[in-house]
């Protein structure tokens, strides 16, 4: 449980978050948690409620305002992914989520290195983040690493061995993210295609979604992608990631159709999620998610 | 069954029919990738470590295990022999499967024992035990090394540091988990 300290810093920084979008000219919005149809995704597991489901990411919503008609929004919301604890994980944690028109991830990352700079500044650190061990400089620009390059760096396999082999999970968790964001945060980018189900292909190279990660100290922070505004392409791939979901033996639940109907109008845009729990670590110098959460399930 | 949803430090799991306790557990899910869960075990017949990673569909069978109250009767150089006092029947544990437990048993000592496939192959003994002094040296008089405590041999051979009033022949009690001393026992 949080202590009035703690409290206090955790406040300051959501409101810091919070003053440099408003003070950007975004939108902030309150999209539904509770929802008759999400995304599929294959590693995303939602929790059902009373024949809805909680939301995993306020994604489809935030783009069905895109198709609406707004252009630069952003939302502060609680997000739920079943079976996921950890130190780095809770089932229920507080999401950050920007999308804006007419930009693609490279935009994004620029909107990261002036986020955490302006955050840095707010929170009273200067331009540099101390988390245990680490001493992270925030002077941009940050290290862009394509994930093929990561992989052909630090792990003992290139990424479409690993990814044959079934094993690019094993190969980023065990050799590329620990190796990430020291000493200045790293942009991992360009995904492979199967990995990105929402992001848009690169034009010139149909296996690279054009998604990437942000990491801090090896930690996972942010996930962005330029979106995929392509209703037929976008069904084809939420037909296959519910193939994989229906193999495990999970039932997808319905197809989005009111999303793919909307996604006919949507501009191209890009958008992210970023998690402020794993934020609160960094800037609240805590090891464990734990730390930064007014209440964990285990205390009741 | 378990699933590798249910791994957590202390679960006893059976890998390849054989027991397992998992010391050390960490959850990693790369966005939008596929869980892991990356775990050190301990092999609960031979306390051989090593690390897996499990993914979320693994499952794992519940290890075979029973425990039952015995009595400790006595030692033969490795080997140690318990008693199951409602039958009679006897079992050998050698003295590598006991681990820290050997500092702490005594003849008639009721214990837990643990059984794999009806063989005998732990021990758990009480969280606190009292034990008697057989070796204490006088507390040297103007130590001016700054220690208040002073090291003695209790009946197992066990050496651990007390008080400096514990004398040879008094009773302690000791808690068996971190191996300190507690109190002095009155008889």
């Amino acid at each position: 449980m949080l202590d009035i300290g703690g409290l206090r810093k955790r406040a300051a920084l959501i409101q810091a978050v919070r003053r440099f979008f408003l003070d950007s000219g975004y939108l902030e919005v309150d999209t539904p948690i509770l929802l008759p149809s999400i995304a599929p995704e294959a590693h995303i597991e939602p929790v059902p409620a009373d024949g809805f489901f909680l939301q995993t990411s306020p994604e489809l919503c935030m783009k069905r305002l895109l198709a609406a008609g707004a252009d630069k929004i952003f939302q502060i919301t609680r997000c739920f992914r079943r079976n996921e604890r950890g130190s780095r994980h809770l089932t229920e944690f507080t999401m950050l989520e920007w999308y804006r028109t007419a930009a693609d991830y490279h935009d994004l990352m620029v909107d990261c290195e002036n986020l955490l700079q302006f955050l840095a500044q707010a929170m009273g650190g200067g331009n540099c983040l101390t988390w245990g061990e680490s001493r992270i400089n925030l002077t941009t620009p940050w290290e862009r690493l394509s994930v093929a390059e990561g992989f052909s760096r630090y792990a003992p396999m290139t990424v479409n061995a690993a990814l044959a082999a079934d094993m690019f999970e094993v190969m980023l968790v065990e050799y590329v993210e620990p190796r990430l964001g020291q000493g200045r945060p790293t942009f991992l980018y360009d995904y492979p295609a199967e990995l990105g189900a929402l992001a848009r292909l690169k034009h010139d190279d149909s296996k690279i979604a054009e998604r990437f990660e942000l990491y801090i100290a090896g930690l996972e922070l942010a996930n962005g992608f330029s979106e995929l505004v392509d209703p037929v392409e976008q069904r084809q791939r939420f037909a296959e990631e519910r193939q994989r979901i229906q193999a495990a033996g999970r039932d997808p639940g319905p197809m989005p159709e009111k999303f793919l109907a909307d996604l006919e109008r949507m501009p191209p845009a890009a958008g992210i999620a970023l998690g402020i729990d794993r934020l609160a670590m960094l800037f609240m110098n805590a090891s464990t998610i734990d730390e930064v959460v007014t209440f964990v399930p285990e205390e009741f | 069954m378990y699933t590798a949803a249910d791994l957590r430090k202390g679960l006893k799991i059976s890998i390849d029919g054989e027991p397992y306790i998992v010391t050390d557990f960490q959850f990693a899910k790369p966005g939008k990738g596929q869980a892991l869960y990356r775990t050190k075990m301990r092999s609960m017949l031979n306390g051989n470590s090593f690390e897996r990673t499990f993914r979320s569909n693994d499952k794992f069978e519940r290890p075979a295990l029973e425990e039952r109250k015995m009595q400790f009767l006595y030692s033969q150089v490795d080997e140690f022999h318990f008693m199951d006092v409602s039958n009679y029947e006897q079992v050998v544990i050698m003295k590598e499967n006991l681990g820290d437990c050997v500092k702490y048993l005594v003849d008639n000592m009721e214990v837990d024992v643990l059984f794999f496939d009806n063989r005998a192959i732990g021990v758990t003994v009480p969280m606190f035990v009292a034990l008697t002094v057989t070796k204490a040296d006088p507390w040297a008089k103007g130590d001016t090394t700054g220690s208040d405590t002073k090291p003695v041999t209790v009946e197992t051979g066990f050496v651990l540091q007390v008080p400096p009033f514990v004398n040879e022949g008094d009773k302690i009690q000791i808690d068996t988990r971190t191996g300190d001393y507690l109190t002095r026992v009155k008889e």
